[in-house]
């Protein structure tokens, strides 16, 4: 039982909880309606020096060689950084919670593994001087093949992408290239169902974009540390990511964040912090770094792209027995965070459904992609639209109403999930229900009656026996198979798509009405 | 690099800098005039944050060149307050929560303002028209469009 010590700070504490029903300011309004919240980029400190990255323009290539001497006597430049001075220059995010091994470097060093991957940085008196240095940065190129699909990243003799991990897998209790969720026998369960629904569902990385760019900005202390105004979302998983590949206690930084210009997830990944505050050690002087409007959309990490399949057995009533699901994460050339959304996509793909026979293979596959990152629910929220879309089809092919199907799969109170805990205080069920009531959509009777608090449990919370040995079970007589097979037919080629169709006449609303000269809005 | 003397209004307050050739209005004001309430979203004329009124007029700070400004006179987010009280937008947009991230915020504001100072009673159209040009990427729009609905019905009021 939770203890609260409602006596400490009791003088300090109004007590009087009862906000539900009326409107209640934000405390950084005031800050945001009169511009005076201080986001990290509105430091303006005496000498400050500005970063800049040079990156990859392939997607996989060997460094042979990296010439900065010319860059070195660029007017302006204090500073080129390159991967030996990074202190460690291996990392992976999630290494501060034990999980996966370190296999991103600050700045490539042998090997670039995505277009856009930091090689040099460059530390100049102003952005401009930065940018001209950068050009003078010479970097030898031996491509490599390169992978972008993951399925393609796993077949024998695929190009591999990270060394760190040589099948292109992440690798889950040193020992499992994917994700598995194992309950009951679903091949027998596919054999008994009426019908047998496969389907192949695909969905693309997607990029943040928000309005407020990547960045942060170091700056030596007069106490041997450095404050640090950063964007990022994770400011203690930032201090300490800074710790490990500065390779000092993390008490060596003063971290001030918290004002985010947006963020949804991708700002999460301690991009810019490492260089910038390596930055400052080397110089002794205050230094920015911030992505561009290019570099975020282009580098920044986006949604991992996901493709799953899923075959699904239903009975003519309705009931789903079997659940099938394959499905790859496309982590990019790095880890980041997808090893964990790769077993978010495995907890979720038997859906709030309560089904007998479930089978999941998740993988979280390394191509020459840009890393991935986190996104309001990833993993997550591709799983359930795949689901919700084989949900919509299964009603379809079963003559059912969409929301009844989802009333009578629903798990109820005290069954057994897949994952092999109980259901406990369900409600989806209801949640159907109201809404079904509030989009004026008719429920039969029985439906409207159905409750998450009855009919679960009993012969529903068992714990099927599964089964190791792989067996082909007697397909029904009458079973009925729907593939609907959006897949391309042949393998996809690599040429450059034919030309966007003619665009219609603008309408003018949005940027499209600005003018590039003056900076005015057309009228 | 050679600089050029340049001298505008700046919320109603003299100002003088010199800029390097091609330095853009957005970098003058945040950082030779040191308002930090035009904010840097794109630098490419696409998102709006860097909204700012040249004479009155609605302009990107990102894509006006800082020598362009000469004599004229520039209204900022910092500018609009009226004393210690909160312009009428201000106080709406506060009412309204039409404010998330805060990011946007300055950018919208103005082009409202913009608005406003033409068109004191807008049609709900014609605020989407208005800030059509201002992205906010929490998507709180229509917060926003009712907040300045709600600033012109109350200046009407008034």
């Amino acid at each position: 039982m939770l203890e609260l010590r409602k006596d400490i700070f009791a003088d300090e504490r109004d007590d009087n909880l009862k906000e539900i029903g009326k409107g209640t300011q934000r405390q950084d309004m005031l800050g945001h309606v009169t511009g005076t919240s201080t986001y990290f980029d509105d430091h303006k400190l005496q000498g400050m020096l500005h970063l800049k990255v040079v990156r990859s323009v392939h997607s996989h290539a060997r460094l042979r060689r990296i010439e900065t001497t010319e860059a070195e006597q660029s007017q302006g430049v204090r500073r080129i950084i390159r991967g030996a001075d990074v202190p460690r220059n291996l990392n992976t995010l999630l290494s501060l919670i034990n999980f996966g091994k370190d296999d991103e470097p600050s700045l490539a060093v042998d090997k670039v593994r995505y277009k856009g991957e930091p090689i040099v940085a460059v530390v100049a008196d102003s952005p401009r001087e930065a940018s001209e240095a950068m050009a003078k940065v010479r970097i030898e190129y031996e491509p490599l093949p390169t992978v972008f699909d993951v399925e393609d990243a796993l077949k024998p003799g695929a190009p591999v992408v990270n060394e760190t991990y040589p099948k292109n897998t992440f690798t889950y209790y040193e020992k499992y290239d994917h994700q598995k969720l194992r309950f009951g026998d679903v091949e027998r369960g596919l054999a008994q169902a009426d019908h047998v629904l496969e389907q192949r569902y695909q969905m693309s990385p997607i990029e943040h974009a928000p309005t407020e760019t990547n960045g942060s900005i170091a700056a030596p202390d007069t106490n041997g540390r450095y404050t640090v105004y950063t964007s990022t979302q994770a400011l203690f998983f930032s201090v300490d990511t800074c710790a490990k590949i500065l390779d000092v206690p993390s008490n060596t930084f003063h971290f001030i964040g918290g004002t985010v210009g947006g963020g949804f997830g991708g700002k999460v990944d301690t991009i810019t912090e490492p260089l910038c505050i390596l930055a400052a050690m080397l110089t002794g002087r205050p230094v920015r770094y911030v992505l561009g409007r290019e570099e975020e959309m282009q580098y920044g990490p986006p949604r991992g792209a996901e493709r799953i399949y899923i075959t699904d057995g239903v009975m003519r009533d309705g009931r789903i027995v079997a659940r099938k699901v394959r499905a790859y994460f496309d982590s990019g050339a790095y880890t980041r965070l997808s090893s964990y959304a790769a077993v978010k996509c495995a907890a979720h793909l038997p859906g709030p459904y309560t089904i007998p026979n479930v089978y999941g293979d998740v993988y979280c596959v390394f191509t020459n992609r840009t890393p991935a990152t986190a996104m309001r629910g990833f993993g997550v929220t591709a799983m359930d639209f795949a689901i919700e879309c084989q949900m919509d089809k299964l009603a379809h092919i079963v003559g059912m109403d969409p929301m009844e199907f989802r009333i009578l799969n629903a798990y109820r109170d005290g069954d057994m999930k897949a994952h092999r805990r109980e259901a406990k205080n369900t409600a989806l069920i209801e949640c159907v229900q109201v809404a079904a009531e509030k989009a004026k959509w008719p429920l039969r009777d029985e439906f409207k009656r159905a409750s998450s608090r009855q009919g679960g449990g009993g012969a529903r919370a068992v714990v099927p026996a599964a089964t190791r040995e792989a067996h082909a079970p007697t397909v029904a007589a009458a079973q009925q198979r729907t593939v609907y097979d959006r897949a391309p037919a042949t393998a996809p080629s690599r040429e450059p798509p034919p030309p966007p169709p003619p665009r219609p006449q603008a309408p003018s609303h949005g940027a499209a009405r600005f003018s590039s000269v003056f900076g005015t809005r057309r009228r | 690099m050679s600089k050029t003397a340049l001298q505008f209004r700046h919320n109603g307050r003299d100002v003088a800098i010199f800029v390097d050739g091609g330095t853009n209005l957005l970098v003058a004001l945040r950082e030779l005039i040191g308002d930090m309430t035009p904010k840097f979203g794109c630098g490419q004329g696409g998102c709006g944050a860097c909204s700012v009124l040249i004479d009155g007029e609605l302009h990107l700070a990102c894509l006006t060149l800082a020598e362009t400004v000469a004599g004229r006179s520039i209204e900022t987010l910092d500018g609009i307050k009226q004393g210690p009280n909160l312009h009428p937008l201000q106080r709406a947009f506060a009412d309204n929560f039409a404010a998330q991230c805060g990011y946007c915020t300055p950018g919208m504001l103005m082009a409202a303002k913009a608005l406003l100072d033409r068109n004191p009673q807008p049609s709900r159209a014609e605020v989407i028209e208005a800030i059509s040009g201002n992205i906010c990427r929490c998507t709180g729009y229509e917060p926003i469009i009712n907040a300045v609905l709600a600033a012109a019905s109350s200046r009407a009021r008034a």
